[in-house]
């Protein structure tokens, strides 16, 4: 069976299926569909859907109830998201579990709000001040967009982390039809939380990569949490060795973890000597680009990459291996391709299809310009 | 029972703060205020803002939160709404205040169940002693080198007037400090108890500043002290969740999966524009036509453009039909163009002149003449009865014209799809009826 349906609500539909009981927002196009659906909905699962004066209250308030035990969401764009940036340090720092759906449009500052874009990336993995990593996932359709939510949910409870749903304008507002067999149900566990009956240490941890186990406001134990650096207790630390074991850890728990967290689509063709990639929603064209290639009896591989951060260097690797040329496809000035080209080896060709119009990159424009015809 | 005889941690003092600094002071004050009311430390979340007054957490037997700078009130919201049975208070300075003022006023306005406590000392103690929102006229502070220009803000009288249901102003010689505390504490709503109080390492010996100059200072800035306002009124965690009572347990909006009743002939890929005016429903038809087609078994994709004023100027939708997965859903020719209004036309202007022979141009007959490679077929709005005036279901009407025209699927489909759609359905329907006339001529 089919549904017609837009990826706003596909997200929106997979948070609560996901167990989202708390969302926050900030009206903003393309993302608002997201709010509007979650102030409707919301209420009927008993949880809390609340339109803040600003964006900066908006991921405040996030955190606030993620910390008191909600599984949260909010979604905005990139204006919007400039505006978290310095919360989604508090929320890095602090080790706090939410999702954040960015739904890009095109340009900096206002740019042009009803129009997409994908000029995101880099600042959705270098957005916030020290540099430390967090996870972003890319729905190429609507059905990734409710699986991709889903799986945003168990990653930032896993980790405990401000995971991101790199959306685009195109994707969110766009009705497609879609097979409904797709969608993926795998259960979002509730929080691991610290048990009532023991002592509970906030931020006590056996080694660099072990994420804390949570303890919520109003529980059984007294919980401290900070965005000033910390000790094991929540307390301030101030010594170099405790420093050192806290930013090592922020770091150590994604960037150990990339095997877990890697997610790409291949479509490899043996022989193939191009590889075309790309990520959210010019994957769609670049997939019709290789159906029309492969039907004229020519050879080409595609990969999509669906987690963007941390990089999936093994899987990009493996997929570019046997390749003279790779093809990067996206809705910006080729902020990705940078990713690809550290990975690509010295023989190895990278070339990027690029538009900032607003229009979609079509098949025959990554035919013609990634010169694969 | 259990009393609680402090929430201080008594072991650690003493306080880091500067001698005769007010800091410790109203901390005190705020505990005595909380072993009046023995409230569980469980139940109580303390949320700091940036500045000395952060200082005090690691004092707390509660549970504490230490944020970003002028952010402790969007917190301390975000734990108030997820869990109304807490208590929240939030510690700030002056600083704190004015770099989060907007979220102040704004939780006072919702009257949101927090306590805030305002450690005001004139200016910025932790970092050099720069002028701060309340720091009065004529002061001496570190980054008010020339002169003192500005006006303190009043953030009593502020939050007073936009929703605060308890709020008090008062010094650090106040000996009835901790029952203002605890009074702000005890109202369910939004509290603010704004402190004057030292910063002996700053703003004391810049001024030459002593309790006589405090007093003197409110009185000649007219800022009245003791409870400036106590009225109760409902607190917004709770109001929400009794405005929403009615909600719960409903199911959510389930999914809308399209059976396919129908079967369509079509062998490639179809694009279809719609390009009309705003605020007539052009959006709205040609969604119908993509689950129409989905009902026939195809697959489709709808994505439409209009200016941010949605009631003026022109509205485009662009519908993708194929009996294959339509993974690009944009559209560099239309093989079927429809085109309604005088603002349509101008907006499809770029996709006119890309139209061949092969491609159909289906245009509202007071449009005409245009020019066009393309196929013309001119569709009379004069000849749909009770449809004329109706222009908001003249993009319906056009769809079913074209179905008519092309046999893309049954144009039961389209029924079926109205159908299901619960809005304006049987008005809906009666224009797909009325559409049978409406196409004029075909060249």
């Amino acid at each position: 069976m089919r549904e017609f349906i837009t990826g706003a609500e596909a997200i929106g539909r997979a948070a609560l299926d996901a167990g989202c009981d708390f969302f926050a927002g900030y009206p903003i196009t393309p993302a608002t569909p997201i709010l509007l659906y979650m102030v409707k909905e919301l209420p009927k699962v008993g949880g809390v859907a609340f339109q803040a004066e600003d964006e900066l209250a908006s991921i405040g308030m996030c955190i606030g109830a993620a910390l008191s035990g909600a599984r949260v969401l909010t979604a905005t764009s990139g204006p919007g998201l400039s505006l978290y940036s310095e919360n989604i340090g508090l929320a890095i720092m602090a080790e706090v579990p939410m999702v954040i759906v960015d739904c890009q449009r095109l340009g900096p500052a206002t740019g042009a709000a009803t129009t997409t874009g994908e000029g995101d990336v880099q600042f959705l993995r270098w957005g916030t001040s020290g540099g430390y990593p967090v996870i972003v996932l890319a729905p190429a359709d609507a059905v990734d967009c409710y699986n991709l939510t889903r799986r945003a949910f168990y990653l930032s409870e896993r980790f405990r982390l401000p995971v991101f749903v790199a959306t685009d304008k195109e994707t969110v507002a766009t009705l497609s039809a879609v097979e409904m067999d797709r969608y993926l149900h795998e259960p979002v566990p509730k929080r691991n939380v610290a048990p009532a009956d023991a002592d509970h240490v906030p931020y006590r941890i056996g080694h660099p990569a072990e994420v804390p186990v949570m303890s919520p406001f109003g529980g059984p134990h007294l919980v401290r949490v900070s965005g000033a650096s910390y000790n094991e207790r929540g307390s301030r630390a101030w010594r170099p060795a405790e420093l050192d074991r806290l930013n090592r850890h922020l770091a150590a728990k994604v960037d150990q973890a990339e095997d877990e967290i890697a997610l790409v689509r291949a479509d490899l063709q043996p022989g193939a000597r191009t590889v075309v990639i790309s990520y959210g929603i010019s994957s769609g064209s670049v997939a019709e680009a290789v159906r029309l290639v492969r039907r004229e009896g020519g050879e080409v591989s595609g990969l999509t990459v669906i987690s963007l951060w941390p990089v999936p260097e093994q899987a990009i690797r493996d997929a570019i291996r046997d390749a003279d040329r790779v093809v990067v496809v996206e809705m910006n000035l080729g902020q990705y391709r940078r990713e690809i080209e550290r990975l690509a080896t010295d023989r190895q060709q990278v070339v990027g299809v690029n538009r900032v119009d607003g229009e979609l990159i079509s098949p025959d424009q990554i035919l013609a310009e990634g010169g694969i015809l | 029972m259990t009393r609680w005889t402090s929430y201080i941690d008594e072991s650690r003092k003493p306080y880091p703060f500067c001698p005769g600094c007010g800091h410790g002071l109203i901390l005190d004050q705020i505990n005595a205020a909380l072993v009046k009311l023995q409230i569980d430390p469980r139940t109580i979340v303390v949320v700091l803002d940036i500045g000395c007054v952060s200082l005090c957490r690691e004092f707390l037997t509660t549970n504490w939160m230490l944020g970003l700078h002028g952010r402790s009130v969007t917190y301390a919201s975000g734990i108030k709404l997820a869990n109304p049975n807490l208590k929240v208070f939030v510690l700030t300075g002056d600083g704190g205040v004015g770099i989060g003022g907007n979220h102040v006023i704004n939780a006072a306005r919702r009257n949101m169940g927090i306590t805030v406590v305002l450690f005001n000392n004139l200016n910025f103690g932790m970092t050099g002693g720069e002028h701060s929102v309340t720091t009065p006229p004529d002061s001496i502070t570190s980054t008010t080198e020339y002169g003192h220009l500005e006006q303190p803000l009043d953030v009593c009288a502020t939050v007073a007037a936009n929703g605060a249901s308890y709020v008090a102003r008062t010094t650090t010689f106040d000996e009835n400090l901790s029952d203002l505390i605890a009074a702000g504490i005890a109202n369910e709503g939004f509290s603010l108890v704004d402190v004057w109080e030292f910063c002996t390492a700053y703003y004391v010996p810049n001024n030459r500043y002593g309790r006589r100059q405090m007093e003197a200072m409110l009185e000649r800035l007219e800022f009245r002290t003791g409870v400036l306002r106590s009225s109760p009124r409902p607190e917004y965690s709770r109001a929400y969740r009794q405005a929403v009572a009615g909600e719960a347990g409903r199911p959510t909006r389930p999914p809308q999966p399209i059976e396919a009743r129908y079967t369509s002939r079509l062998s490639r890929r179809v694009a279809c524009v719609i390009s009309g005016a705003a605020g007539k429903k052009i959006n709205t038809a040609a969604a119908l036509l993509g689950r129409a087609a989905v009902g026939a078994g195809l697959w489709a994709t709808q994505r439409s453009d209009y200016p941010v004023t949605v009631k003026t100027g022109y509205s485009i939708s662009e519908v993708v039909l194929s009996p294959e997965r339509v993974c690009y859903s944009g559209v560099t020719k239309p093989d079927l163009l429809v085109v309604l209004f005088p603002e349509g036309l101008a907006r499809a202007r770029p996709h006119l002149d890309t139209l061949t022979p092969a491609d159909t141009l289906y245009l509202d007959s007071r449009l005409a003449p245009v020019q066009t490679a393309a196929r013309q077929v001119l569709l009379d709005f004069g000849q749909t009865g009770a449809f004329v005036r109706k222009q908001e279901y003249w993009a319906t009407m056009a769809v079913a014209a074209v179905l008519r025209d092309r046999h893309l699927f049954p144009l039961e489909a389209l029924e079926d799809a109205i159908r299901n759609q619960s809005s304006y359905a049987e008005e809906n329907l009666a224009a797909v009826a009325a559409s049978e006339g409406l196409i004029k001529s075909s060249t």
